[in-house]
């Protein structure tokens, strides 16, 4: 099982939690694995069954847009990062 | 010549008629050599004496002339070094002052810093990677803070205190009683005030050295790159993405490093983007999200220590950049979670097909660069 970090703005969508395991040797296949489990977190990572342009994906920090994408592989062992941009700063 | 093993010790005035032809070596410490010393002298403390004289005089038959403040730690020195081997070794048994009376060469090195400021800073003067240039150059530096809310407020503290010379402030809002619970640049009596003044009240009883520059204005357009281009770092703390993709666009163009930071929350990311070393901030986030998938601090909310951890994050890596010392998050992004109190680190890359900084733009610079030389 891989461990998945679940940014603080998309933990809405999988009840609070900060890091969840999922099963899948691809990132696809791992996200589909928890999309199966918490289904509003497929519209908010994914458009039209691509990564969503807005949110980075990181396998053991590596940003996946730079691998394989969704084909990246995903060991047993491995950290996927999921990381919309955040605006906050001052006001 | 001396016996193998021994050297020779000299007076004052006869070293003062002797010295030419001979390899001066001066014993003392920094802080002695900075208040004058023989020119043709190199600097070998005691203290690391037995690490560095074989790299700095490696022929051993070369003519050596040891001194210190009185004599007596060159003699030490001395006969460390016709015991390791060295041939023709002379202390000068006397005080140096004397030298300086009888009118041998002597000069006074540079001085980098004023008194007042060698007093300011002397817990940073002691650090082998500021020394007196590393605080010259803070001094000499021009920070450019864009927002004195959360983290622009421990950054421009420590900036302030650490002696950058120029601390500019972008910032258009007043100060709200909410901004306190984190905007610790700004006191309840200032509720209402403009924050780029409270900033600058803050500053300046700080560090009267600082020179505040206030830029009570939004970012925008028309002015982003003028003050871009008036500083020399840029550290990033807004709180929209308008601003952030502006700020970006501009500081790529005119080549300014940026020290991005940013926090919701619990969580906070702190990078720095170095424009064509690294990635730019477009290469990490093409297009700007909807505002559901990243909301603003005064919709979502902040734990009050965030922005302080982040923000002195920011300020270390401006401090880095000035000094051009160690090694900045160019290419690195630190994660940090205040709920579990743990930081992550993700690589980042520069996008080839960026539309700020990817490789169309950079051949683009190429190809312009010398038509711009011979143009000024």
């Amino acid at each position: 099982m891989s461990q998945v970090r679940i940014p603080p703005v998309l933990r809405e969508t999988v009840g609070g939690q900060r890091d969840l395991e999922a099963s899948g040797s691809t990132v696809s296949e791992v996200l589909d694995d928890l999309f199966a489990r918490h289904p509003a977190l497929r519209e908010r990572v994914t458009a039209d069954g691509a990564l969503s342009e807005f949110v980075n994906v990181y396998v053991n920090g590596r940003d996946v847009r730079y691998g394989e994408g969704l084909a990246t592989a995903v060991g047993p062992n491995d950290q996927v990062i999921l990381l919309p941009a955040m605006a906050g700063g001052s006001a | 010549m001396p016996e193998p093993g021994t050297f020779r010790e000299i007076s004052v005035p006869d070293a003062v008629k002797s010295a030419d032809g001979r390899r001066i070596i001066d014993v003392r410490e920094l802080v002695e050599w900075n208040e004058g010393h023989i020119p043709s002298a190199t600097l070998v403390p005691l203290a690391d004496f037995a690490a560095t004289i074989e790299t700095v005089v490696p022929d051993k038959s070369t003519p050596l002339l040891v001194h210190c403040a009185v004599g007596a730690r060159s003699r030490r020195a001395s006969h460390y070094l016709a015991q390791i081997g060295y041939s023709d070794v002379v202390n000068m048994q006397g005080r140096l002052a004397e030298w300086k009376a009888l009118g041998g060469a002597w000069e006074m090195p540079a001085q980098l810093l004023t008194d007042a400021e060698r007093a300011r800073y002397s817990r940073q003067l002691l650090i082998p990677e500021i020394g007196q240039e590393g605080q010259r150059r803070l001094l000499d530096a021009k920070v450019l803070l864009i927002g004195a809310g959360g983290l622009g407020s421990p950054a421009g503290l420590y900036l302030a205190a650490a002696g950058i010379g120029t601390l500019g402030i972008v910032d258009d809002d007043v100060v709200d009683e909410s901004n306190l619970q984190r905007q610790v640049l700004h006191t309840a009596e200032r509720v209402g005030m403009p924050k780029t003044e409270s900033a600058e009240l803050t500053l300046t009883a700080l560090n009267p050295d600082v020179n505040v520059v206030r830029h009570p204005v939004r970012l925008d357009a028309g002015n982003v790159d003028e003050l871009v281009a008036a500083y020399d770092v840029i550290v990033d703390g807004t709180d929209n993405f308008e601003t952030r993709y502006l700020l970006n666009d501009s500081s790529v163009r005119s080549r300014k490093p940026v020290v991005h930071g940013s926090i919701y929350r619990w969580d906070g990311q702190v990078t720095t983007f170095v424009p064509f070393a690294g990635p730019c901030y477009r290469c990490l986030y093409p297009t700007q999200p909807p505002e559901e998938l990243a909301p603003a601090c005064s919709v979502a909310g902040v734990l009050g220590v965030l922005p302080g951890i982040i923000g002195l994050l920011q300020a270390n890596e401006a401090i880095k950049l000035v000094l051009r010392a160690g090694e900045t998050l160019a290419g690195r992004m630190l994660l940090f979670d205040a709920m579990t109190t743990s930081f992550d680190e993700i690589r980042l890359w520069r996008d080839p097909a960026c539309p700020a900084c990817g490789d169309a733009v950079m051949q683009q610079r190429a190809e312009q660069a010398p038509a711009v030389a011979a143009a000024s």
